[in-house]
């Protein structure tokens, strides 16, 4: 089964065109990777399949055509960590990340013990369990990016997407994002990730969607959607590649 | 607005739901205590037996003063609190920023220029609903205005002195309507109810205060959950299920309702929206949802008490309700601009 699918889908933000004719598909059990230069439609596509952006074409989440989703359950199937993420109110971390939980909630209902096991198990796995009474405020950047990672994890859903995780993190915290992105994955959630890091993409994800001007310009392994000719024609550079496996991971960049 | 509102202090946290619930219960009951003492507490010199007693039977003096005076002074009192400290708390929380109030934003002197053209027009002596009516309306524009500012992506300073702007010309078109007034009596009439007060009001104050103010506090409360999310921004909001656009037609519709019913009540009162919410933080911590409640009754405990200062500063009343809450708010809003300024 398809997590989620795109089918010919075109958006736009009044008259400038952003997204045009893509199709592509998104495996559940999954890391994919959304790559493009700025403005090739990577936050777009996010918008489009929550809905917030109106759009053409068919998007399918599980299967379902995205009209036919409630706005209760697609918040309950799909989690959505916007970029440059941040919280308005210096509220504690582990509050912060119960906020996942509101698809789960009754409106004025307590946290159930499910809801507490969710967040507690999040803020773990994003290593932010040692902050989780702290004001959010107080954090560095790159725990603050745990803290609001682990919200979007602690809603539990098969679709997680998120725009730009890596861009507050150390390189170690890189590796860890990456590392836990795959566990996810591994747990049977679709994955999916704008990143502008090659090399993280091309070594730590199973799936690359390369987008340009808001078209398909490869999807695949990462070996073949970062082969020579797409970088070459999308970013304009050639890649250092190191040998890993059966098939090699890029490793660094030069302008052609 | 993260880092700019004020660290949540340390002790909070052994608060939970259940000491939260008593706080909230203590709040309800201080402000039942302050209203109750306000009823007993007045010029003319009667005990508090006569003054029950002529509350149920309405025989004699005491029952005159009673029901005609004490009852809608402390009744009314409690409702306009209510209706500002929400209003506060939950601008607070649309705006994600601990300045907001309707005062500061302007919803305060738009609600005062519908009621003044109400009175202007003599809508006022056609029918008892034209006033409460007007001033709603005021609200709504302005608190309007605002909702489109921030839907077209207007800032937190942005907002701010958008509704500076708003308060400005609410004001300066109420002043063109007091200049143009038909007799001088007409505009000291329309200056005095401007200055905010409780004084003299009757029971056909309360029958559109009342129901106003509790629709417009349930409005509110009903967007509590909505205002929670946005503390990780709209976008964020939308993906956990919240119907954003929704949240604030509430938002904006509750506070015009709350807001319009006070001012129409009680003339210009500003900064208890401010004031309230940001007193009960350390004892909730910085979730809109949590606040909206406590804020009414911590406001409806504020205007009781502020009305039995104001009663008992000046036998005569000279120092208006609406004066005194402004002579203590606009301090402590600059106060809080400095502390959030240091803490940025």
């Amino acid at each position: 089964m398809n997590a989620l699918s795109f089918a010919n889908v075109s958006a736009a933000y009044g008259a400038r065109r952003i997204l045009s004719g893509v199709t592509a598909t998104i495996r559940s059990g999954a890391v994919t990777a959304i790559v493009g230069p700025n403005g090739a439609g990577k936050t777009t596509l996010f918008r489009t399949a929550l809905g917030v952006l109106p759009s053409d074409g068919v998007i399918s989440i599980l299967d379902h055509d995205l009209a036919s989703w409630s706005r209760e359950a697609l918040a309950r199937t799909v989690a959505y960590l916007p970029q440059g993420a941040d919280a308005h109110w210096p509220i504690n971390a582990q509050r912060l990340v119960a906020l996942g939980r509101l698809p789960h909630r009754k409106p004025f209902a307590p946290p159930s013990a499910a809801d507490e096991a969710a967040v507690t198990d999040a803020l773990a796995r994003c290593e932010a369990s040692e902050f989780a009474d702290r004001a959010i405020d107080e954090l560095s950047s790159g725990e603050r990016a745990r803290v609001l990672l682990a919200r979007a994890l602690a809603t539990s859903a098969p679709i997680l997407m998120a725009d730009e995780p890596a861009a507050h993190l150390d390189p170690a915290h890189q590796l860890s994002l990456m590392r836990l992105l795959k566990d996810e994955a591994r747990r049977g959630t679709a994955v999916l990730v704008t990143l502008h890091d090659l090399a993280l993409a091309s070594r730590y994800c199973d799936e690359i969607l390369v987008l340009e001007k808001g078209t398909v310009a490869a999807q695949g392994a990462p070996d073949q959607a970062l082969d020579d000719a797409t970088l070459a024609r999308v970013f304009g550079i050639r890649a250092l590649r190191v040998r890993e496996g059966e098939g090699s991971a890029v490793l660094a960049w030069t302008p052609l | 607005m993260h880092g700019t509102a004020a660290k949540e202090s340390n002790w909070i946290r052994f608060s939970g739901g259940r000491s939260r619930a008593r706080v909230t219960f203590a709040l309800l009951v201080i402000a039942l205590a302050l209203s109750s003492l306000s009823f007993f507490l007045g010029p003319a010199d009667l005990t508090p037996y006569e003054l029950v007693s002529g509350l149920f039977t309405g025989h004699g003096a005491a029952g005159v003063i009673a029901r005609e005076i004490r009852l809608p002074r402390a009744v009314l009192a409690l409702f306009v609190g209510a209706a500002l400290g929400a209003s506060g708390a939950a601008l607070q929380g649309l705006f994600r920023n601990p300045l907001a109030e309707p005062g500061v934003t302007g919803v305060t002197s738009s609600a005062g220029l519908g009621a003044v053209i109400a009175l202007y027009f003599g809508l006022a002596t056609i029918s008892a609903a034209a006033l409460p009516a007007c001033a709603v309306a005021g609200a709504l524009v302005s608190a309007g205005i605002l909702y489109l500012l921030s839907r077209a992506g207007a800032g937190v300073m942005a907002l701010v002195l958008a509704g500076v702007a708003i308060a400005s010309l609410a004001t300066a078109l109420t002043a063109l309507a007091l200049s143009l007034a038909p007799n001088p009596y007409a505009m000291s009439e329309m200056v005095l109810w401007m200055m905010g007060s409780l004084k003299d009001r009757t029971i056909s104050d309360l029958v559109f205060a009342v129901p106003l103010t509790v629709v417009g506090i349930a409005l509110l409360v009903s967007a509590a959950r909505g205002l929670d999310a946005l503390t990780l921004g709209e976008e964020a909001a939308h993906s956990l299920g919240i119907d954003v656009g929704s949240v604030r037609r509430r938002v904006v519709f509750g506070v015009a309702l709350a807001t319009g019913a006070a001012t129409a009540a009680a003339g210009a009162v500003s900064f208890v929206g401010l004031v309230v919410p940001h007193l009960l933080r350390p004892f909730y911590g910085y979730e809109p949802a949590r606040l909206i409640l406590p804020s009414a009754f911590g406001g409806a405990a504020l205007i009781a008490l502020a009305d039995i200062i104001v009663r008992f500063a000046d036998p005569s009343e000279q120092l208006r309700l609406g004066v005194f809450t402004a002579l203590l708010g606009a301090p402590f809003f600059l106060w809080l601009i400095l502390r959030l300024r240091r803490d940025a």
